[in-house]
């Protein structure tokens, strides 16, 4: 909302002229969803400070980025109009052009001159705190200071927000400052961008020129900056995402194997192989998710018939994209559907396949709605083979002692090598199934393997 | 003279080309009726003559056909159907769906259809081919009834064409929809006559026993779902009896395998004489010739199964398939009397005996008998009572429409059942609601309701339903009833003012309502809580099978509490309060549905509460401030007072902003920090009460309310009667110091729960929210006048239109529930209600 910049070299004054705006004035310029004023609140020979503040109608920033297309409360009712985001950024490029790209008529010899600088920024939204807030700036020669907010003073209890007002002071010129600010505010803020362009990229390459190349935590800046990149893969990584669950893995373990297949990659060729193995040619994915396995099965000729089902059009859409459906020949594409569809619930279309797999699907239905399942699978479909995986409790020792701790917050239950057989076992005596269980994933000598393998057979 | 059909038919009209069957079927059947081949013809080639398109037209003839067949529907075959082959395919379809062939032969000299032919100005169709036709014709007629019609119509000239007054339709013979009962409907009799006379006698029917006669009968009609006869003491006492009313016309009887069987007897047909038919026959050895004949004709005239009250009861003695109902064949005579069967043999020698009603999906309530069991139970609108009376057990009517089971017990065993008549451990209807169907909660719905007849919820908001629902929804047995979303009131013309009373009741008031009730609203959140007066309860209502006694959910079906112990000691505390203060009682219940706001709003928009609100205004009321700061210390620049001004108001709006949500806001650590206002008692067994005005529930509820440690509270209400201006000004006041004080505002309903007015339904509620509420709806800064101008220019109607149709299908899915209808149709509903919850609205509305 607002930004002020001090500069305490003398003649302070300088900075109104590299910045193009007369200290007597309150000057105002339009910036997308608002106002852009700018007014100075000390202008002498020892300190001058210009301010920018930022009026923004909440009204109109929802009807200029309705392209989400979600009809969220939160549109409404949001930090945006008060914080120092990406909104400012634009703001920054649009009220100080000439200072921005090293430009200054009257004095134009300032513009290679570093000043004495001071920022301040209320408020900033941090995600990664004060750390983030040094990791980006204390490289770059500033002096970072901030304070921190509470969510409610009324409510102690909910802690603090992660709202900060900054002050950043370097000896710098106010060219640099500014791609600084430019880039590195939306990045503290690391919300989706208002501004999104395709050519955010070639701006990011401008405005980082000469410093973020070798900026330590050059990555993850970039990686924030076109953060609107990946949207996409994250509206589609849904409940079923097993992203989660290996983040909280290895950071648990604090172990990270570059040169093992990851721990669902092997699940799913596991899988695959099992498949294979029972010469199945029409096969159920129940769960399919954003269709890794699917994948998987495609490039094999022996399944002829595919069928992938997911409680979600949205993932379904997803995994459409992602195993390339507009560029399958007519052949491939005769070999696999999708559709949304459920375990839980009585479906013809699942009838008359010969195997199917639930890969870590049902620890995500609540425990008792299980007797639906086994009602469906083995009792109306009559599938001749069905694998199941589901993850191993026990192997949760290796890596946690907090016994509830489950591996992804969508988990309904997670079940010992034990709690697995024994439902294995229920299983074989209500249906005329025989089972075998097996380790997925390498087992620990005590713990055992990541995930549990069952696969059941009709008798 | 007079063509005599039955109602459903197919009607196969055979003659050479210009025999003059178009002509004829035009002025017999309703255009609708006929399917023509040369239509067909058209229809795939724009020729009517074009021989290639024989092929695709007669494929689309035969589609046609087939579908209106299954839906029930007269059908005219106009064709030559010359050939053997051609109306063999005609007579397969008739008999797929029970339906009678009948067949019309044109069986005209060739002399007049050539000379027809030749007059035909759009076609000449060759002699030699018309010659041919007309021989096949004449060839035709004599085997027509091997071949399968049920009834042949032959004429030879043109005047005995001419001579055709009109088709009569007559009635199918198991069409007794004029009948709407009230009806008693007894169940397998076998020959035990005093146990029938009791039973009647319990139904307060008169009867004189000696004479057989049914003496009084109150109006109402005895059915009889067969085997009157068989291995009880006095089969032909009950015969008897049955013959007597039916000649009266005061019972109906369907056929029972057993009552065939003897008929066949009588008939001297070989038959086995066992499984109780010996008991019969020695009786029967005893009577008259007469009496025997009077039989034998009496059992030969029963219906295979009847269709009554306008289509809503089908009686049957061993069940029936939905697509059988009201049609006829001796393969429906058959299903009828044994039902289904696999060719398996039980562990008793019995034929194993499928439950055919598993897959009914039929409108009609099904009520038949046959197997025995323990207890009649409701499964997918279908019920057995047969409860094995010959056997020592019990003997049952079912009394329509109340569905009233009256029972008396068996005076001794007459004969000993091979399977033991046991109590069954889970209901049918519970083990087969375990797993629902998929067709009713994806692809797009079209629900009949109650309230608004059919309403359409498209395919794409049907899969944002399911989608919803599979994630977050808590067990569909439980979720039995959604609450509709709620409109506010039109804005307020009052400066200042987004929301105001006048609005709401002026609404009202246009829709010719006379009295409307304002209820507090708490800023809590809606939830529906069920309670069952204990585990078991729960478990015989809703057989979910997860131990609880209760649920506790939100508008979107999601449980309400994470934590399930503090669910449980939730409901526990409800139940508690109910059975102390007698509601199981009062009710005839064990168990109830209410409609409530839950306390504190945090409890359930605790993350909602502090990433939203709680980091805005404290990044506003932060910002702000600096921002204030600052300004303060700059003098002397022009124009900086208004910014000054500006943005001291805003902060101030940031703190008032503040204080709004937090006065909604308190920690929940146990149960005693929850607080229930319930404001609909919504449903207990078999009765939902969208029949009471909104005082009965408020005064109802309010006894149930208040006093130590109880988690239900009254909510304050007032009533606006509009031929008394100072009752509306009353509440006018009410809102203001209610709103004045931080509070939400107020619901206004029309008295009467469900009110239709001249242009349909009305409102169910309307919503009227306080200045300092809405702050964190619209924002912190919604007041300042140029805002406040803009938001006033909001549109109501989709919010209304959804509100509407989310009401009827929440009453629809209640109804559906206490009418003890399948699961799916009820999760259907409720599916459909999170489907429309999907419409992109405005969610500040």
């Amino acid at each position: 909302m607002l930004l002020s910049i001090t500069n305490t070299r003398k003649p302070a004054t300088d900075l109104g002229f590299l910045l193009h705006k007369h200290p007597a004035k309150l000057q105002s310029v339009n910036i997308k969803s608002g106002i852009a004023h700018i007014f100075y609140s000390a202008a002498t020979e020892e300190v001058c400070t210009c301010n920018l503040l930022l009026d923004i109608d909440p009204v109109s920033l929802v009807r200029d980025h309705k392209g989400g297309g979600s009809f969220a409360l939160e549109q409404y009712v949001n930090d945006r109009p008060y914080v120092v985001s990406s909104l400012m950024s634009t703001a920054i490029t649009k009220a100080f052009t000439s200072a921005v790209n090293g430009k200054c008529k009257d004095k134009p010899e300032l513009v290679a001159m570093p000043m004495d600088l001071t920022v301040a920024l209320s408020v900033v939204p941090i995600r990664g705190g004060v750390e983030l807030l040094q990791n980006l700036f204390e490289p770059l020669g500033y002096t970072v200071k901030a304070t921190q907010y509470k969510l409610d003073e009324n409510f102690p209890e909910w802690g603090d927000s992660h709202y900060y007002t900054v002050e950043l002071q370097h000896h710098i010129t106010v060219q640099q400052l500014l791609s600084h600010l430019y880039v590195l505010i939306p990045v503290m803020d690391n919300v989706k961008h208002y501004f999104v362009n395709e050519d955010e990229v070639e701006k990011l390459l401008a405005k980082g020129e000469g410093w973020l190349e070798q900026h330590p935590f050059q990555e993850l800046i970039v990686k924030r900056y076109l953060r609107y990149r990946s949207t996409l893969l994250k509206e589609a990584n849904s409940a079923l995402d097993v992203k989660e669950e290996e983040a909280l893995v290895n950071e648990e373990s604090g172990k990270k194997d570059a040169c093992q297949p990851n721990l669902h990659d092997q699940r799913l060729a596991t899988v695959r192989d099992a498949l294979l193995a029972t010469e199945a040619s029409a096969v159920l994915d129940l769960g399919c998710g954003e269709g890794k396995l699917l994948r998987l099965l495609l490039e094999k000729r022996q399944f002829t018939r595919i069928l992938g089902i997911d409680i979600s059009l949205h993932v379904l859409n997803y995994a459409k994209r992602r195993l390339k459906f507009n560029r399958l020949s007519e052949e491939e594409l005769g070999r696999i559907t999708l559709a949304q569809g459920s375990v839980l619930y009585k479906d013809e279309r699942l009838l008359g396949y010969d195997a199917a797999a639930l890969v870590e699907v049902i620890e995500h239905l609540e425990e008792h709605r299980l007797q639906a399942l086994e009602k469906n699978l083995f009792g109306y479909l009559q599938t001749p083979h069905i694998f199941i995986t589901t993850p191993n409790k026990d192997w949760n020792n290796t890596f946690t002692e907090d016994n509830s701790k489950m591996r992804h917050t969508d988990h309904r239950f997670e079940w010992t090598r034990a709690a697995f057989a024994a439902w294995c076992e229920k299983v074989a005596t209500t249906y005329p199934y025989k089972f075998v269980i097996s380790d997925l994933g390498d087992a620990h000598e005590v713990y055992g393997a990541p995930s549990q393998l069952v696969h059941f057979t009709k008798i | 003279m007079d063509i005599k059909i039955p109602k459903l038919s197919l009607v196969v009209l055979i003659g050479a080309s210009s025999a003059g069957k178009s002509t004829l079927a035009r002025r017999l059947f309703k255009d609708t009726e006929i399917i023509s081949s040369d239509a067909c013809r058209a229809m795939v080639s724009d020729d009517e003559n074009n021989m290639d398109a024989t092929k695709d037209a007669f494929e689309l003839l035969h589609f046609m056909v087939e579908t209106r067949l299954r839906r029930g529907l007269l059908t005219v075959v106009d064709a030559t159907s010359a050939r053997i082959e051609d109306r063999a395919k005609l007579v397969a379809l008739a008999k797929k769906y029970y339906v009678m062939p009948v067949a019309i032969v044109l069986n005209l000299p060739l002399k007049i259809c050539a000379e027809r032919n030749r007059e035909r100005a759009d076609r000449n169709i060759p002699f030699e081919i018309i010659a041919n036709f007309v021989t096949l014709v004449k060839r035709a007629g004599r085997n027509l009834k091997e071949e399968g019609f049920k009834r042949v119509f032959e004429y030879r000239n043109q005047e005995q064409v001419d001579n055709i007054q009109r088709v009569f339709r007559e009635r199918m013979f198991t069409d007794r929809s004029d009948i709407t009962g009230p009806f008693d409907i007894i169940g397998d009799v076998h020959g035990c006559y005093d146990e029938l006379c009791l039973l009647l006698e319990k139904l307060d029917y008169k009867i004189d026993k000696a004479n057989y006669c049914l003496m009084e009968n109150n109006g109402r009609t005895l059915l009889f779902v067969g085997d009157l006869v068989d291995r009880g003491p006095n089969s032909a006492g009950v015969l008897r009896f049955v013959m007597n009313a039916v000649e009266a016309g005061q019972a109906l009887t369907v056929v029972g395998n057993h009552d065939n069987k003897l008929m066949r007897w009588l008939n001297g047909k070989k038959v086995e004489v066992k499984n109780g038919l010996e008991c019969t026959v020695k009786e029967m050895e005893a009577e008259s010739a007469e009496f025997k004949h009077k039989v034998e004709k009496f059992i030969f005239e029963m219906a295979s199964h009847y269709v009554l009250d306008e289509g809503r009861l089908v009686i049957a003695h061993a069940g029936i398939r939905a697509s059988m109902i009201g049609r006829a064949s001796a393969g429906i005579r058959d299903y009828c009397m044994y039902g289904e069967t696999n060719g398996e043999v039980d562990e008793f020698g019995l034929p194993v005996r499928l439950n055919w009603a598993t897959n009914y999906k039929g409108k009609a309530m099904v009520v038949f008998g046959h197997t025995p069991i323990y207890e009649p139970q409701w499964f997918n609108n279908t019920i057995d009572i047969d409860t094995g009376c010959v056997f020592g057990h019990k003997l049952t009517a079912l009394r329509y429409p109340s569905k009233e089971i009256v029972q008396v017990n068996a005076l001794a065993t007459y004969a000993v059942s091979k399977r033991p008549i046991e109590k069954p451990a889970v209901s049918m209807q519970h083990e087969h609601d375990a797993l629902l169907d998929i067709d009713t909660v994806l692809g797009k719905q079209l629900i009949s309701s109650r309230l608004m007849d059919t309403i359409t919820i498209r395919e794409g908001n049907v899969a944002a339903g399911f989608e919803t629902m599979s994630l977050f929804g808590i067990d569909p047995k439980w979720l039995i009833y959604l609450p509709p979303t709620m409109s506010p009131a039109e804005t307020s013309s009052l400066p200042g003012y987004l929301e105001y009373p006048t609005e709401a009741f002026s609404y009202y008031k246009e829709h010719g309502i006379e009295k409307v009730i304002c209820e507090e609203k708490h800023m809590g959140s809606r939830a529906v809580v069920i309670v069952c007066k204990d585990v078991a309860a729960a478990e015989a209502k809703f057989g979910v099978g997860d131990g609880k006694m209760g649920v506790c959910y939100t508008r979107t079906g999601r449980a309400f509490f994470g934590d399930e112990a503090l669910e449980q000691a939730f409901i526990r505390n409800i139940a508690g309060v109910l059975t102390e203060r007698g509601f199981w009682d009062e009710f005839h219940t064990e168990w109830v549905c209410l409609d409530a706001e839950l306390m504190p709003w945090s409890a359930k928009a605790q993350g909602l509460i502090q990433h939203q609100y709680a980091g805005t205004g404290s990044a506003a009321k932060n910002a702000l401030h600096a921002v204030n700061k600052v300004l303060s210390n700059v003098k002397d620049i022009p124009g900086i007072e208004q910014l000054q001004a500006t943005f001291t108001a805003r902060e101030s709006m940031a703190n008032q902003f503040v204080e709004a949500y937090g006065r909604y806001c308190w920690e929940v650590q146990s149960l005693a920090d929850y607080t229930l206002a319930p404001f609909h008692l919504l449903a207990t067994e078999k009765q939902t009460y969208f029949d009471k005005d909104h005082v009965w529930h408020m005064e109802t509820l309010q006894k149930y309310c208040g006093g130590e440690g109880n988690v239900m509270q009254a909510t304050a209400y007032k009533i606006v009667d509009f031929a008394d201006p100072a009752s509306e000004a009353i509440a006018t006041e009410w809102w203001l110091a209610l709103t004045a004080a931080g509070g939400e505002g107020m619901v206004v309903k029309p008295m009467q729960f469900i009110h239709r007015g001249e242009r349909g339904l009305v409102q169910p509620a309307i919503k009227i929210r306080g200045i300092e509420y809405l702050r964190i709806i619209y924002g912190l800064g919604y007041t300042e006048a140029a805002q406040l101008e803009r938001l006033k220019q909001r549109g109501l109607n989709t919010k209304r239109g959804l509100a509407l149709r989310e009401f009827s299908l929440g009453v629809e899915a209640l109804e559906r529930f206490v009418a003890g209808e399948r699961l799916t149709s009820v999760h259907q509903c409720v599916t459909a209600i999170l489907a429309l919850e999907s419409e992109p609205v405005d969610p500040r509305l």
